[in-house]
């Protein structure tokens, strides 16, 4: 009982310590929430404008027919009608636009004569996702113009594609990035703070105190990460609520699933935090890890942005240790595919075990310390 | 002069001192570079993909060998009905479903055209997207053949056809990782940077330290001299490495010029310092620095266009990055190694940087009293 209570009066200490800092406590609720709002808006894949520019060279009904249509899109802003196609590199190189159309001469009669016309579509390679993505509506809304054309002379159509995209009708990208972020920030704020606190107290040379308390060092831990987890349950909270309200991100699964799972990264990760303050004595190091070390990994290697399955073999096999990576998938599936326990069992089988080990190691560690 | 070299001295004892630190500074960005830009692709290859023919005949045989012969799709398996297919779905074990209905063939011969439907797994937009780009241009080649044997096509007019040839200019293969080398390694120099700086005072305050070096006679440029050039150092020379291992691990061409690129970072390499001093002096505590420099890292990191184009975002979003240095150090990164960009090129983005450097400095430089408070 009395080492129960000096348990209790440890973590409230604990919270002291945290909110005592203002500051602190501020930044820790208020940077989620500023960060999902700001990137929810402006993470994302579609492009709201192409800037192009049009060399027409054959002036004649059908590239006018063509240019119309891509300005009426509401996609393609023209910034430029180039003269000829060497105009094309200094509006590259100078950034002003991502684009160039080029009719080739005597297209127009061509397309009537023989049936064929060509346009060349060049973009800017140095950015070679917004060259993909604007090839790719460039090339959309010809095809929209020759179907168009192939009903009005009542040709026969061939095999007609419906496409069916499923869990995301408008495939907007907030549907994706949202539980991305989620992870990013969960990640990143609980392996944070653990690291820092624990360190902390062994630079300060706190943590001697209390090793000599009669406190257990498995409570001293525990102790530590209690009140972030409280924390992250919070954020964990308002991220969902505002992704729920603000960009209408659909819950289609079970919210008590996603709130279990959601509790179970957040472990996760603060079990992370613990281990690195285990191998390391001071603040710098320990931050140094979990911010240098974890950013970019978390970003790149979870499926955040992009695909897992785009990766190189070696690259894919690293991608499983890193905790987000299943967590992504299990929210996900859980928000947009409406995915029961039953499908999710081993992406949470593999978060659990990361947990274990990363506790075991750092009770090992911890403890190897006392001595 | 030699007040400035005595602190620098210290400085790098104190860096260097610290043995966990050095992997740290250097080994780990430079780990990183080496890994995670072969991560960043937006390619969509060997998309898993489910066939669900129900027509067999063999005009639908055809058809989905179109789509098994095309590389782009990964046949794993068939289904029957619709409730099959969204469990393949959900499962993750196919991104596509190909439906071809019962009469496929029949309705074709007879009517001229039939649907077939594709169900694809939208979850992720973007991907989703280029899935059905890849459909598109497998069933518009099986049409181009198809059409001419369908009844009507002798006495409808023959169908126009426009070619659109699409040639991608500085990076012809559309490969992401010269594109994304110069990105992270201006990210991975930020992050060293801005954390070293951003740490340094402020822990000086913690330990005390502060204090004895605010009774000594040292004038205030002085301190802000040193504390920023062996940080400055750190960072250029990190970015040296960086580019040693863009060009020998990754070939990433160099159309432009060094000295510009060394121009540039310098002037960078002040911003961002300047930004972490400032923290540092505002703080009380280290963690207190850390979470805002973090909370600034990841917004410029991913509101950066590194990996998702600015083009892409709201206007509000796209005014806002012109305040980010780490935009504009990527773009010109960018510009100048897969450009071959001049300094006139790029002059806009540089004013914007050399403003940024003097006005954090000058705000750092007035934040720090020699007092305690």
């Amino acid at each position: 009982m009395k080492e129960w209570s000096s348990f209790v009066g440890f973590v409230v200490k604990e919270f002291y310590h945290i909110f005592r800092d203002r500051r602190t406590a501020a930044i820790l609720f208020g940077m989620p929430v500023i960060q999902l709002l700001l990137f929810g808006y402006a993470i994302r894949n579609e492009i709201q404008e192409v800037k192009i520019g049009i060399a027409d060279l054959s002036r004649d009904a059908v590239s006018q027919a063509i240019t119309d249509k891509l300005l009426s899109s509401g996609t393609f802003v023209l910034i430029k009608n180039l003269q000829s196609p060497a105009e094309i590199e200094g509006a590259f190189r100078s950034g002003a636009m991502s684009e160039a159309i080029v009719f080739e001469p005597a297209s127009g009669k061509e397309i009537q004569r023989e049936g064929s016309m060509d346009i060349q579509v060049i973009t800017d390679g140095s950015d070679p996702n917004v060259s993909r993505i604007v090839t790719g509506y460039t090339a959309s809304v010809v095809r929209d113009y020759l179907s168009e054309a192939a009903t009005t002379i009542g040709a026969p159509k061939g095999v007609v594609p419906v496409p069916l995209m499923m869990f995301n009708p408008g495939l907007k990208s907030v549907y994706l990035f949202v539980p991305g972020l989620m992870a990013l920030i969960l990640m990143l704020v609980s392996a944070l703070m653990t690291s820092i606190s624990i360190t902390r107290e062994k630079e300060s040379g706190t943590m001697e105190v209390l090793l000599v308390s009669s406190l257990r060092p498995i409570q001293i831990i525990v102790g530590k990460v209690v009140p972030y987890f409280l924390l992250s349950f919070i954020n964990v909270v308002s991220i969902l609520v505002i992704a729920s309200l603000v960009f209408g991100v659909p819950c289609r699964g079970s919210v008590v699933l996603l709130m279990a799972e959601s509790l179970l990264f957040i472990i996760t990760a603060l079990s992370l935090g613990m281990f690195i303050s285990t191998i390391t004595g001071s603040q710098q190091v320990a931050m140094m890890i979990s911010l240098g070390g974890l950013l970019l990994p978390t970003i790149l290697l979870s499926g955040f942005i992009f695909p897992v399955a785009s990766m190189p073999l070696p690259l894919q096999v690293i991608s499983n240790v890193i905790p987000a990576k299943w967590y992504l998938i299990i929210v996900r599936a859980i928000m947009l595919k409406g995915a029961s326990f039953a499908v999710l069992w081993q992406e949470t089988l593999v978060l659990a075990v990361m947990t274990v080990v990363l506790i075991g190691a750092s009770l090992r560690n911890f403890s190897e310390r006392l001595q | 002069m030699r007040v400035i070299g005595f602190l620098l001295q210290k400085e790098f004892l104190q860096i260097f001192r610290n043995k966990g630190m050095l992997p740290i500074i250097f080994i780990m960005p430079l780990i990183q570079l080496v890994i995670l830009s072969n991560a960043a692709t937006f390619d969509v290859r060997n998309v898993p993909f489910n066939l669900q023919d129900l027509d067999r005949t063999s005009l639908s045989e055809n058809l989905s060998e179109q789509f098994t012969g095309s590389g782009y799709f990964q046949l794993t398996g068939e289904s029957s009905t619709s409730s099959q297919a969204l469990d393949v779905l959900v499962g993750r074990n196919a991104d596509l479903v190909l439906v071809i209905p019962e009469g496929f063939e029949k309705e074709l011969m007879r009517g001229g055209s039939a649907k077939v439907q594709l169900i694809i797994n939208a979850e992720d937009g973007f991907s989703a997207g280029v899935i059905q780009g890849y459909t598109n241009d497998i069933i518009t080649a099986f049409n181009r053949d198809l059409i001419p044997q369908l009844p009507g096509s002798a006495v409808a007019a023959p169908q126009p056809d426009i070619i659109v040839r699409s040639s991608a200019w500085y990076n012809p293969e559309l490969v992401y990782v010269d594109y994304m080398v110069p990105g992270i390694l201006v990210i991975l120099v930020t992050l060293v940077g801005l954390f070293l700086s951003g740490m340094n005072v402020v822990r000086e305050k913690e330990i005390g330290t502060i204090d004895q070096i605010n009774v000594t006679p040292m004038r205030r440029y002085q301190f802000i001299t040193g504390k920023l050039l062996p940080f400055w150092i750190i960072g250029l020379g990190e970015l040296t490495l960086g580019l040693i291992i863009a060009r020998v691990a990754f070939h990433v061409p160099m159309l432009g010029s060094y000295w510009l690129i060394y121009l540039v970072a310098g002037i960078y390499m002040l911003v961002v310092l300047g930004m972490g001093l400032l923290i540092s002096t505002l703080t009380d505590s280290q963690q207190q620095a850390m979470f805002i420099a973090w909370f600034f890292m990841v917004i410029f990191t991913l509101m950066s266009g590194l990996f998702t184009a600015i083009e892409s975002m709201p206007h509000w979003a796209q005014n806002m990055t012109l305040a980010n240095p780490v935009r504009h150090f990527v773009d010109i990164m960018r510009r100048v190694m897969l450009k071959g960009s001049g300094i006139r090129e790029i002059a806009v983005p540089l004013a914007i940087l050399t403003a940024d450097a003097a006005l954090l400095i000058t705000l750092a430089v007035n934040r720090y009293r020699k007092v305690s408070d």
